[in-house]
This record gives C-alpha cells, structure tokens and sequence, in this order.
C-alpha cells in the first residue's frame, strides 16, 4: 500500500503550500488518488528507483520526476519514466 | 541481488481489487522558483528510522524524522514485507531513500538545498484515516515552517 499511501501524504504536503513530486510504481492507484505529479517506473516493489548502488540510474530517474515540477500541464500529472526495465536486468 | 522484474501477479491482483482511496480533485502548489533555488525535502514510506526511535507498529501512520546529516547506512530497515525483496533497500537505502544523491544535486547546484530533516513513513497502511487527517499535514505543516519549496516523494 506504499503507493496509496505515498500518494495520501503527497496529497496533503502539497495542500500546505509545497510543490511535490513522486515515483509510483502502481500507476492503476496512483491514478485514483491523484496526487498532483508523479513519475512511473517500471520496477518492483522495493526499487522505486530501480537498483541498488546505481546511482547513474537513480540520478536518471530523480531526474525526470524532478522535471514534472517545471511542467506546465495542470496536475494531475502521471507520467511513464524513459528508462526501461530491459536495460537494467542486462545489466 | 533479484532480478529487478514487474509485480507479480499476486500483488498485481490484490491492488486491483483493493478498494483503495479515489479522489476527483488535486491539490495544487505550482512551483514558484527554479530548482537551484529550492529547499527540498525528502519524504519515504520505506518505514525507515533510526536507532533509538521507536520502530513502527503494524499499520502505523506516524513518522520518523530523518536528520540530514545522517549517514544514508544508519537506517534501520523497519518495513519488512513478504511483498518484496529488502536485501536492495538494506545494501543501499538510497534506492527508497535517495539522500547522497539529492546531496550529489546540492554540490553540483542542481538544487538549491536540502532542508535539515526529512520524514520516513511506513507503507504499508490499510487504514489511513490518521494519515489522512493528522501526520500528513502535519508534516506539510512542519515543511512549510522549515521553509520548503519543494517535497520529493518515493514508495517502496
């Protein structure tokens, strides 16, 4: 329920004057919770930001959520991240 | 390490049917400085803590405060699941909790600064009502009286 409830804290830190941005891993949850930006990835649970100890990959993923905040499309705003899981279990 | 891989089908059909909270409006703070200028938070419902805080409860909506100047391997892993493998969360807590990176940011001057604490959750929440109605904005509140621009969320 992370993601639900990621979403629940989004929500209410964003209601208190905060820009807010975040990874889901389930889009179908974000969806009905609607937080305002988020960054889908397509990995398990335990790896929103995709493996351990590779941080060209996390950066890469911090990357585009933290562009979701310059995005000028109305929130709700969920998006699917550019990196794909093939590159990754190659390697 | 596992194999990084797409949720099984198990889970995928719990949260499909899991009557979960649906909204139809968004709150909205649109982002008024660029990044380089921006306080940043980070927030985590891994259920991180550290060692002499009380580690969470079964369906705890409270939080920890995460200091900045931790070192990212002082986290305890609090969020034991069968949901999924923890031994990447436990080699490197940055994947749930992306600190050195956002401290790799703020040298580089991608962003502005890290504010001097940050929150960790626990996930796993079924009912969320005092999530909902007290630590959540709670937090928010406490974010916005620290001075923060901007929060940067991640699940587990």
């Amino acid at each position: 329920m992370c993601n639900q409830s990621v979403g629940l804290i989004q929500r209410a830190v964003e209601a208190a004057g905060i820009s807010t941005v975040s990874i889901t891993l389930i889009e179908d949850i974000t969806r009905k919770v609607r937080p305002p930006r988020a960054l889908a990835v397509p990995y398990g649970f335990g790896h929103p930001l995709g493996e351990p100890n590779n941080p060209e990959l996390q950066h890469a993923i911090i990357t585009e959520a933290l562009a979701l905040l310059a995005d000028e499309t109305s929130p709700p705003i969920l998006k699917s991240s550019r990196q794909t899981l093939k590159e990754k279990i190659d390697g | 390490m596992a194999p990084l891989r797409k949720l099984d089908s198990l889970s995928r059909f719990f949260m499909k049917f899991y009557s979960g909270k649906h909204y139809e409006t968004t709150p909205h703070t649109p982002l008024r400085s660029p990044l380089n200028e921006c306080k940043i938070a980070l927030i985590t419902t891994a259920g991180f803590f550290l060692n002499g805080q009380e580690p969470f409860g079964n369906g705890d909506c409270s939080y920890r405060e995460i200091p900045n100047s931790i070192q990212i391997q002082a986290l305890v892993n609090g969020h034991k699941s069968a949901a999924y493998d923890e031994r990447g969360l436990e080699t490197d807590p940055n994947l749930a909790f992306p600190l050195d990176r956002f401290k790799e940011l703020e040298t580089e001057g991608k962003i502005g600064s890290l504010n001097h604490r940050h929150f960790s959750f626990m996930g796993s929440i079924t009912k969320p009502d005092r999530l909902i109605t007290q630590f959540a904005p709670e937090v928010g509140r406490v974010l916005k009286t620290d001075g923060v621009d901007v929060a940067f969320l991640t699940p587990v």
